[in-house]
């Protein structure tokens, strides 16, 4: 168990480290933040002086020795347009989409589930296929699509819902509304107008995983009812609801948790286009913003972050499922 | 945004007896679901609709020197200046929604299916390979796909476009580096419980050469899940397309698909001007959808453990 | 001075507030919601020359010498100045100004920022330029300043609606950070800051100390929302008061929508194409070849007749009309009428399809030739639209134009390292011609400061003596006799081919107005409830 945290850690740093690289070659390639952040009418000398003052005028490996020198000692390097650390920006947006992508979550299952287990329990039903056929619009309509579709119909034509933005938001330690704004971490859904503007982006981030949500429900069922040892529970005359949410309903949490929990991470960085929809201020926003101005201390510190996450989550996933799975053993599980 | 084809690969751990099924009996078990019949149907129309676009459409709408912007953004059923109607209305530079969509199909599918055609040969071949060779060939592909799947596609695609530029070949490439990961992964799923079989030992026992258990053995035994993965992700190739154009980095301006053609209207929607957004949404809605309906009864059938 | 930040204002503020309020009789029109699309990615007024910033920083702050809506100079925070000698400036300071937390407002501030400008760290763009021309600054009295200099400099009062004045006590020491925290954000501006969260909003409060006129509203929300639908989704869903940055497709409905209101003022941004300047008449551009795609030896751009007559291919009423719906004006220069630079004899570019054939036949190339029109797809309103639109019109004259757009981050360094042949640009003037002239249109020189943004490398010995001239002439008929000639001259040697200036709209509900302004910069002061 050690020895396998231990491996994973370590294939964890190479892959952060790899990715560094990947990222300041890339954004090498792609072109010259100072173009993009000075002024138009910055003369040749002001020119110069930015591309000294970002640290630009190094070659690109000295450029990148001193990035890893400050990161070791825990600084990512300060934005070349808000003049902050990164790090420090990127954890003052990280609450917005947090929420924003448990909000989905917790919707993708709170709907996914009911509808995925009547859809495996009477696969032949009118209702079922009718669910079928619903989750598989859920998977092909476009995201930035039915973001604006919402807008147009709740906040606009109905005026039930506000359209953009996040509303009021209120610290842990309980101070109350924008006041505190400049300390403590954020949280919208701890006041109704935070989750009147929290709604409609969770709904549109949780559309896709409440038909993934569905499918995997549904398929997980239909493979179980056909196993073994619930014809056995059956045939020892167990209710058929104690047959369907004990031994089905345990069962198939497995492929669901690993899903949902996989889901958890890119919910996370792909919440880019419902954020920038619904000009929700979290970090795929920020993301977005800093890619068309080259900010690249952010980037890169957004991205160590994400796959940081994402193997952590993965960690977490696999350890769930050795736990819920007995004949899975870690040792054998590459992923 | 994230793969349909993740269940194969945790659910696929305990197989039980399987059975060998002949081609014949596979369309008889497609054809099973009249939905799935429907949707393939449907696909065959869309994909001659594309094959044939330059000799049906009205207008050739890449042609700068065919399109007046005088005749832009024009409601269904105008009659343009080029004397024919525009039955499903103009775009904002006087493009042929018509025309447009039947070429947009052209690319867009072309665009899908090439993608993930590579992306599927690269994808198993490593993901075979992973699953043969095992120990340290395994971790670093598995690594390489661990962090192909921790990187936003759509930051990949942007650097990869910044580099090679705009076009379709260029599409292609970054939905092939994008995508490949996920067939990878299935086929190393896969090929892991099937290795264990007894004829792959048997084969191995005769002394086979390695290529030819890999690729005679092995992958043919692979190949359901694949196919099921290779179906889903035509359908996201093309979604990853769409939204690739909608950023602004996908297909050139003056050649529109599907995706950009939404985009471009996109803006217009609150407008009123809904035709220049809807109708190409609803193209690739019901692409993306027909396709999805014939994978969705395809994982039916190829998944050996809902057989009895 | 820790305090600043604090919400609640002096009690003494608030009772003043609450009696003028009660006075006034206006309970309705307490806040006020913006949505701006560009977000303001720093309160530091010296970190970064950005227009959103900007347009922040004159919320918050006064400059010596303010613009009005029409950007014509008025008396800021100095009431009047002039040139006491041929390099000495003198500006005379107004009395009685109070910055935020209660300090007056004295010629030590004004030396303390000029000091500021060149030392604030990581600037990506900073406002060192504005203080590189003073050899000296003198205080003559607390309300008195002289700036030294050099040369002869006329743009002194120019430059000086460019930077923004800060207290010397508060800002002393005080980093980027603290002014984004708002503890060292204290101006003398109609309103202060009281919250402010990174990329998403500003809140502002009346400030009622202020020394000109007094605010209408207590509070002011400044939401970013970059997403252009969202925006005026916001709006007419009620969420917020004002937007700018109007998309021009839902112009039109919005004209019709009674519950809303437009303010629009032709603006200062120029939208142009730049042309290949640098390959000689005998050399290839890179993406210009001949019908069959090879290349064709010599660089047709470099024929004035062949600019000309790409020039005269373009319906600019056309893209006017159909791309940009009405939200701008075709253009023949750079500066609107009524501009200090504008050229008000320069005849409008007939849109003539048959005269380009001509022309083109008459420099050798009856049958055209292929081009390619390269431009961003991020940067302007509808930058890939418009050049799809002159693609179309190019290729009707015989030029068969391929178009290719970019992001604005892969397209603004190639344009740089002169890559293109023909590309679309745009140019937000300062409103005097020696701006555009001296970053556009001047030959490349370093020494000077010269054609930083001249992305086509037009070069005009005769441009260039009649700007050099002007930079040093102080008398200001004289100097707009030498502007405008120079600008004539680039004129009519087609050094860029000019398509049109945009309109600036601003969108508010029924029940606010706005005072559209020449400048993009959305403050929160020309914001007003609407007369009942």
């Amino acid at each position: 168990m050690t020895v396998y945290l231990v491996r994973r850690l370590i294939q964890a740093l190479f892959v952060v480290l790899a990715m560094s690289v990947i990222v300041f070659v890339g954004i090498y390639g792609i072109g010259d933040p100072v173009e993009i952040l000075i002024s138009p009418d910055a003369d040749q000398i002001e020119r110069e002086r930015a591309v000294k003052a970002l640290g630009l005028d190094l070659p690109l490996w000295e450029q990148y020795l001193v990035f890893l020198g400050n990161a070791l000692q825990g600084d990512l390097g300060r934005s070349f347009v808000f003049n902050e650390p990164a790090l420090k920006l990127i954890l003052q947006r990280m609450p917005a989409t947090m929420e924003l992508a448990f909000g989905a979550m917790f919707l993708s299952i709170l709907i996914g589930l009911p509808l995925g287990l009547f859809a495996g329990l009477k696969p032949d039903s009118p209702v079922s296929k009718g669910i079928m056929a619903g989750s598989i619009l859920g998977f092909s309509l476009p995201t930035f699509w039915v973001g604006l579709m919402l807008i147009m119909v709740f906040a606009v034509q109905l005026g039930w819902l506000p359209s953009t933005g996040r509303g009021e938001t209120c610290s842990v330690l309980g101070f109350v509304g924008l006041q505190s704004c400049n300390e403590g971490l954020q949280w919208s859904f701890l006041t109704w107008d935070g989750l009147r503007h929290m709604a409609m982006p969770a709904l549109n981030l949780a559309l896709f995983k409440i038909s993934l949500v569905i499918r995997l429900t549904r398929a997980g069922v239909r493979e179980t009812m056909l196993m073994d040892y619930v014809k056995f529970a059956r045939a020892k005359g167990l209710s058929r609801s104690r047959v369907t949410f004990v031994h089905v309903f345990k069962n198939i949490l497995i492929p669901v948790v690993t899903v949902v929990g996989l889901e958890l991470g890119s919910t996370i960085a792909f919440s880019v286009v419902t954020e920038s929809v619904f000009a929700w201020p979290g970090m795929g926003k920020l993301i977005i913003d800093s890619i068309n101005v080259l900010d690249r201390p952010v980037i890169v510190a957004y991205l160590m972050i994400i796959v940081l996450l994402f193997i952590t989550i993965n960690l977490i996933v696999d350890l769930t499922y050795s736990m819920l799975d007995p004949r899975v053993r870690l040792e054998t599980k590459g992923t | 945004m994230s793969d349909v084809a993740l269940k194969g690969a945790p659910a696929s751990a305990p197989v039980p007896a399987k059975v060998e099924t002949p081609f014949r009996r596979f369309v008889s078990e497609f054809c099973e679901s009249k939905v799935a019949v429907g949707g393939a149907i449907v696909f065959g129309v869309i994909a001659l609709v594309a094959i044939f676009a330059p000799w049906i459409a009205p207008q050739n709408p890449y042609d700068l020197a065919q399109l007046d912007i005088m005749d832009g953004r024009m409601e269904p059923g105008t009659v343009g200046g080029a004397g024919f109607t525009y039955w499903l209305g103009t775009d904002d530079q006087g493009r042929d929604m018509m025309s447009g969509i039947m070429y947009g199909l052209r690319i867009s599918l072309m665009v899908g299916a090439g993608s993930a055609l590579i992306a599927c040969v690269v994808g198993a071949s490593l993901g075979l390979l992973a699953a043969y060779a095992g120990k340290r060939t395994d971790t670093v592909i598995m690594r390489l796909v661990d962090l192909q799947l921790s990187f936003p596609s759509i930051l990949v695609a942007l650097m990869i476009l910044a580099f090679l530029g705009k076009g379709i070949m260029n599409v292609v490439i970054a939905l092939v580096i994008v995508e490949w990961a996920y067939y990878a992964r299935t086929v190393r799923g896969t090929a892991l419980v099937e290795r264990r079989r007894e004829y792959i030992e048997a084969a191995q026992c005769l002394a086979l050469p390695t290529h030819r258990i890999l690729f005679r053995h092995l992958l043919p035994n692979c190949l359901p899940p694949l196919i099921v993965v290779a179906t889903m992700q035509v359908a996201r190739a093309i979604a990853l397309e769409a939204t690739l154009s909608f950023l602004g980095l996908g297909v050139p301006i003056t050649e529109p698909s599907l995706g950009l053609l939404i985009a471009n209207g996109y803006e217009y929607m609150l407008s009123g001007k809904y035709w220049i957004s809807f109708y190409p949404g609803i193209a690739l809605l019901v692409t993306i959808v027909s396709i999805n309906l014939m994978g969705d009864q395809l994982r039916d059938v190829l998944n050996p453990r809902l057989k009895k | 001075m820790k305090r600043i930040q604090q919400r609640r204002p002096p009690a003494a503020a608030v009772l003043a507030a609450v009696g003028v309020a009660l006075a006034a009789g206006q309970a309705n029109a307490q806040t006020a919601t913006i949505a701006v699309g560009a977000p303001v990615t720093s309160i530091d007024p010296h970190y970064h020359q950005l227009s959103p910033n900007n347009a922040v920083a004159d919320i918050i702050f006064d400059r010596l010498v303010n613009n009005d809506a029409q950007s014509r100079n008025i008396p800021g925070l100095a009431l009047e100045w002039r040139a006491v000698a041929p390099t000495v400036w003198e500006f005379k300071l107004r009395p009685n100004v109070r910055f935020h937390n209660g300090n007056a407002f004295t010629a030590d501030d004004v030396a303390f920022t000029l000091q500021r400008l060149p030392n604030v760290p990581n600037s990506p763009s900073s406002f060192a330029a504005y203080a590189r021309t003073m050899n000296r600054v003198e205080i003559v009295d607390p309300l008195t300043i002289r700036f030294h200099t050099a040369q002869p400099y006329p743009l002194m009062p120019l430059d000086m609606t460019n930077v923004r004045i800060v207290d010397k006590e508060t800002a002393e020491n005080a980093t980027t950070e603290d002014f984004n925290t708002l503890r060292a954000a204290a101006g003398t501006g109609p309103y202060r800051a009281v919250a402010h969260r990174n990329g998403d909003r500003i809140e502002f409060e009346r400030w009622d100390g202020y020394w000109g006129e007094r605010a209408p509203f207590q509070r002011v929300n400044y939401r970013m929302v970059t997403n252009d639908a969202a925006r005026t989704a916001a709006l007419l869903a009620g969420d917020v008061d004002l937007i700018d940055q109007v998309p021009t497709s839902d112009l039109a409905k919005l004209r019709q929508d009674q519950r809303v209101r437009l303010a629009e003022q032709v603006g200062l941004r120029l939208i142009f194409l730049g042309l290949d300047h640098l390959r000689p008449a005998n050399e290839n551009s890179p993406f210009v070849t001949d019908n069959d795609g090879r290349p064709l030896g010599r660089n047709p751009l470099a024929d004035v007749r062949v600019r000309r007559a790409l020039s005269m291919a373009i319906d600019r009423r056309a893209i006017v009309e159909r791309v940009m719906e009405g939200a701008a004006v075709p253009a023949n220069q750079f500066l609107p009428e009524g501009v200090f630079g504008n050229v008000p004899d320069l005849p409008a570019i007939a849109f003539d399809p048959d005269g380009a054939r001509r022309l083109l036949a008459e420099a050798g190339y009856p049958q055209g030739f292929r081009i390619q029109l390269n431009g961003p797809n991020d940067r302007y309103i509808n930058d890939s639209r418009i050049i799809q639109a002159v693609g179309q019109m190019w290729t009707r004259i015989g030029v068969r134009t391929a178009v290719e757009a970019q992001p604005w981050t892969t397209f603004v360094g190639r344009a740089g390292r002169q890559e293109y042949s023909a590309f679309l640009i745009g140019w937000g003037s300062n409103p005097d011609g020696s701006h555009p002239l001296r970053n556009v249109l001047a030959t490349v020189t370093r020494d000077r400061g010269w054609g930083a943004s001249n992305r086509g490398r037009y070069s005009s010995p005769r441009v260039d003596a009649m700007l050099l001239e002007s930079l040093s002439e102080l008398n200001e008929a004289r100097r707009g006799e030498l502007i405008v000639g120079a600008m004539r001259t680039a004129m009519e040697d087609v050094a860029v081919v000019p398509i049109h200036i945009q309109t600036n709209i601003w969108a508010t509900r029924r029940a606010f107005e706005y005072t559209a302004s020449v400048d993009e910069g959305t403050l929160a002061q020309r914001l007003r409830p609407a007369p009942r």
